[in-house]
């Protein structure tokens, strides 16, 4: 596998403080490696919005950070830990190394300025010293990267549709070329053409400029489409991270597998589809043991008491995946 | 791949099997009936209102000398008999003050109630109607916005024989709605294009429930700080009446107090006790209505609600405001908090966990 380039390590993420403190994010070890595309799917509750914002510190009161690192790994010079940076460090290597496409990020933009107004805005924060026909000629390169003709530079926001707004918000978050975006639910809000021509559009950035993709979404058809690994989060922990096909064709934990059964696929013999049963667990009273178990079709003795820790499973494939499930006990834990 | 299907109930946990935390549950937040006092702010407001208010209603009945009966020490600073000293007639300072105080709250909340249902009244219907009726409200608040109220008190009050209180504060009330009323107006105006408004009024909801159940609510931070506003203009104005002397000099009022005061110039002969203690009071009662108004402000919009403690000691040692953008830090040990449970598990009766045989496809 190739280098990473973004490693978390035993993140917590608290909502509150003291004793009504509720714990978002739950011992989260994730390795973004350099050029890949990791899904991060999950029901709605089981804190993959939160883990996004917590590691790039940009959560909002009364959330905190109560534990982990993040280990970013720039192009060149040494790793450092995000959670340690000073205000001034953050402001720095935010946009520059990790951007962020928000949900709904179409209604990010402002409706009184001009495109080409906001795109080279960020260029005069980041780089002063760039000259302004330099910075529009970045903005106009950016337009066209994402799909825009060039010429929509000078309209505003109202004047394009939610697809190409959310392409320009895109462009925007490229436009320092940043080594890694995270993109929570950035096409939640389009019809599945648009969907999926903006996907295709991004896979195809990636290539081009090499940068990593954080995928937020709990559209699991969507994620084995276009991601090379896919994270399952359940409860604030993850519970399976594995190749993308891997998780298609078999997931090992139940609560994937739940996920998985409940869209159906064009091609293949018909198969019943099934729902995952009750609802997301209260994070103030998470159940002992593994917090799906109440909900879990395959439950058995140990699930109720023990929590499984994410480990390397005892399939073929065991290698490149890890899951946490009694189903599937590990005597080599991941993190 | 198959996954048995299971029906929904089967699997829904009972309360009780659930209810196993995996640390001790938080503490629940307690139920509070009287939540707006819970505020702190409005707690203290309250309370100094609450002693304003008592002092209105008993005020002249518990002032130990008549406010207006001269006395053999003149000019005398604070002592036992005289808490807050004499006036250059010998009167008792701290009994004009306290029979002051009705009049003062008096004419300060009837003014406000009287402004502030004219102004929501006004400028609601003239915001949310819109068309003619707001054409002419509007042209009326604004010919009440530029009347100048002083002036026209001053003129109201020497037309009236024995203008007393309730004159005062019916002019005041007529002529100070206008600036809330524009205020309303403007809100009203953008409320109304709102997605639940338009909802409400697509489901078929009257105009009435619309502007009281939908509208209002969003409203009560304006009309709160409206209210409050009004009242404590109503209040300076008075006092301000009182102070160049236009109102009758036996009614006694703080104003009054400050109008002796200034015309036997206590400040030059030193007489501190004279002017303090009503200036005192005057600056307390707008400070415990300011802090009545901040609160209904955090308590009427959600967002501005202080989530209790909000500076926070951070693992670099510093003590940081919470604020977006900036998630403090409390610990950045690669521990784990929570430990999972050692791996594999064996059973004390010797048999390892088994792998369940599923059916996989």
């Amino acid at each position: 596998m190739t280098e990473p380039v973004l490693e978390i390590r035993n993140l917590n993420v608290e909502y509150g403080l003291g004793d009504q403190a509720v714990r978002a994010v739950r011992d989260v070890n994730l390795t973004l490696h350099r050029g890949e595309v990791l899904g991060l799917a999950g029901e709605s509750g089981s804190g993959k919005s939160t883990l996004a914002y917590g590691m790039t510190r940009l959560l909002a009161p009364p959330g905190v950070i109560s534990g982990g690192q993040v280990i970013y790994h720039p192009e060149q010079g040494d790793p450092y830990d995000v959670l340690e940076l000073s205000d001034a460090g953050l402001r720095r290597f935010r946009w520059a190394e990790t951007a962020i496409v928000f949900q709904g990020a179409m209604n990010s933009l402002n409706p009184v300025h001009k495109i080409s107004t906001q795109l080279t805005d960020v260029l005069e924060a980041h780089e002063p010293r760039m000259s302004e026909s330099s910075r529009l000629a970045r903005a106009r390169e950016m337009l066209k990267l994402v799909g825009i003709a060039p010429d929509r530079m000078d309209a505003y926001p109202h004047q394009l549709s939610g697809g190409m707004r959310q392409r320009v918000m895109i462009g925007m978050a490229l436009i320092l070329q940043p080594q890694v975006v995270i993109m929570d639910e950035p096409t939640t809000a389009l019809d599945v053409v648009m969907q999926r021509q903006i996907l295709g559009q991004l896979i195809e950035l990636r290539e081009r400029l090499g940068f990593s993709v954080i995928f937020i979404t709990h559209d699991l058809s969507l994620l084995v489409e276009f991601s090379n690994r896919i994270a399952i989060m359940y409860g604030g922990r993850i519970v399976e991270e594995a190749p993308a096909a891997s998780i298609y064709r078999d997931a090992l934990h139940p609560y994937s597998q739940g996920l998985l059964g409940s869209f159906p696929a064009l091609r293949g013999p018909r198969r019943e589809l099934s729902g995952i049963p009750g609802s997301p667990p209260d994070l103030k009273g998470m159940p002992a043991g593994c917090s799906f178990h109440p909900r879990c079709p395959k439950a058995f003795d140990p699930c109720g008491a023990n929590i499984p820790v994410l480990g390397r499973p005892a399939t073929p494939d065991g290698g490149a995946r890890s899951v946490a499930c009694w189903l599937h006990p590990t005597a080599e834990p991941v993190g | 791949m198959t996954i048995p299907t299971s029906s929904i109930e089967q699997v829904i946990p009972v309360q009780g099997s659930m209810a196993q935390p995996e640390s001790g549950r938080p503490a629940k937040a307690k139920r509070q009936r009287f939540r707006f006092l819970s505020n702190r702010k409005a707690t203290a407001g309250l309370i100094i209102l609450a002693v304003y208010l008592l002092l209105a209603v008993i005020g002249p009945w518990i002032a130990p000398f008549d406010p207006g009966a001269r006395g053999d020490d003149l000019m005398q600073p604070p002592s036992g008999e005289h808490w807050m000293g004499t006036t250059h007639l010998g009167q008792d300072v701290w009994s004009q003050l306290l029979v002051g105080t009705r009049s003062v709250i008096m004419v300060g909340f009837v003014a406000g109630i009287v402004a502030t249902t004219l102004s929501v009244i006004i400028g609601v219907t003239s915001g949310y109607a819109g068309g003619r009726t707001d054409e002419a409200l509007s042209v009326l608040t604004n010919v009440f916005l530029v009347i100048p109220a002083l002036p026209l008190i001053i003129i109201v009050t020497s037309i009236l024989e024995n203008a007393g209180e309730w004159v005062v504060a019916l002019v005041i009330g007529f002529t100070s709605w206008s600036w809330n009323a524009r205020v309303l107006r403007a809100q009203t105006l953008s409320l109304r294009r709102r997605d639940y408004v338009e909802a409400a009024r697509a489901t078929g909801e009257r105009s009435r429930r619309i502007i009281l159940f939908e509208l209002l609510p969003n409203l009560t931070a304006v009309i709160a700080s409206g209210f409050v506003g009004t009242v404590i203009f109503a209040v300076l104005s008075e006092i301000t009446l009182a102070f160049i002397g236009i109102t009758s000099s036996n009614t006694w009022n703080w104003g009054t107090i400050l109008f002796w005061a200034q015309g036997q110039q206590a400040l030059a002969r030193s007489a501190w006790w004279w002017f303090v203690p009503a200036g005192l009071a005057i600056a307390i009662l707008g400070t415990a209505l300011s802090l009545i108004n901040f609160a209904i402000d955090e308590f009427v919009s959600p967002r501005l609600r202080s989530a209790g403690k909000t500076k926070i000691k951070t693992s670099s040692g510093r003590t940081v405001r919470m604020r977006i953008g900036f998630t403090p830090v409390l610990s950045n040990s690669p521990e784990p908090i929570t430990r999972a449970s050692p791996i594999p598990l064996i059973d004390p009766n010797g048999a390892t966990p088994v792998v369940r045989k599923e059916a996989t496809s």
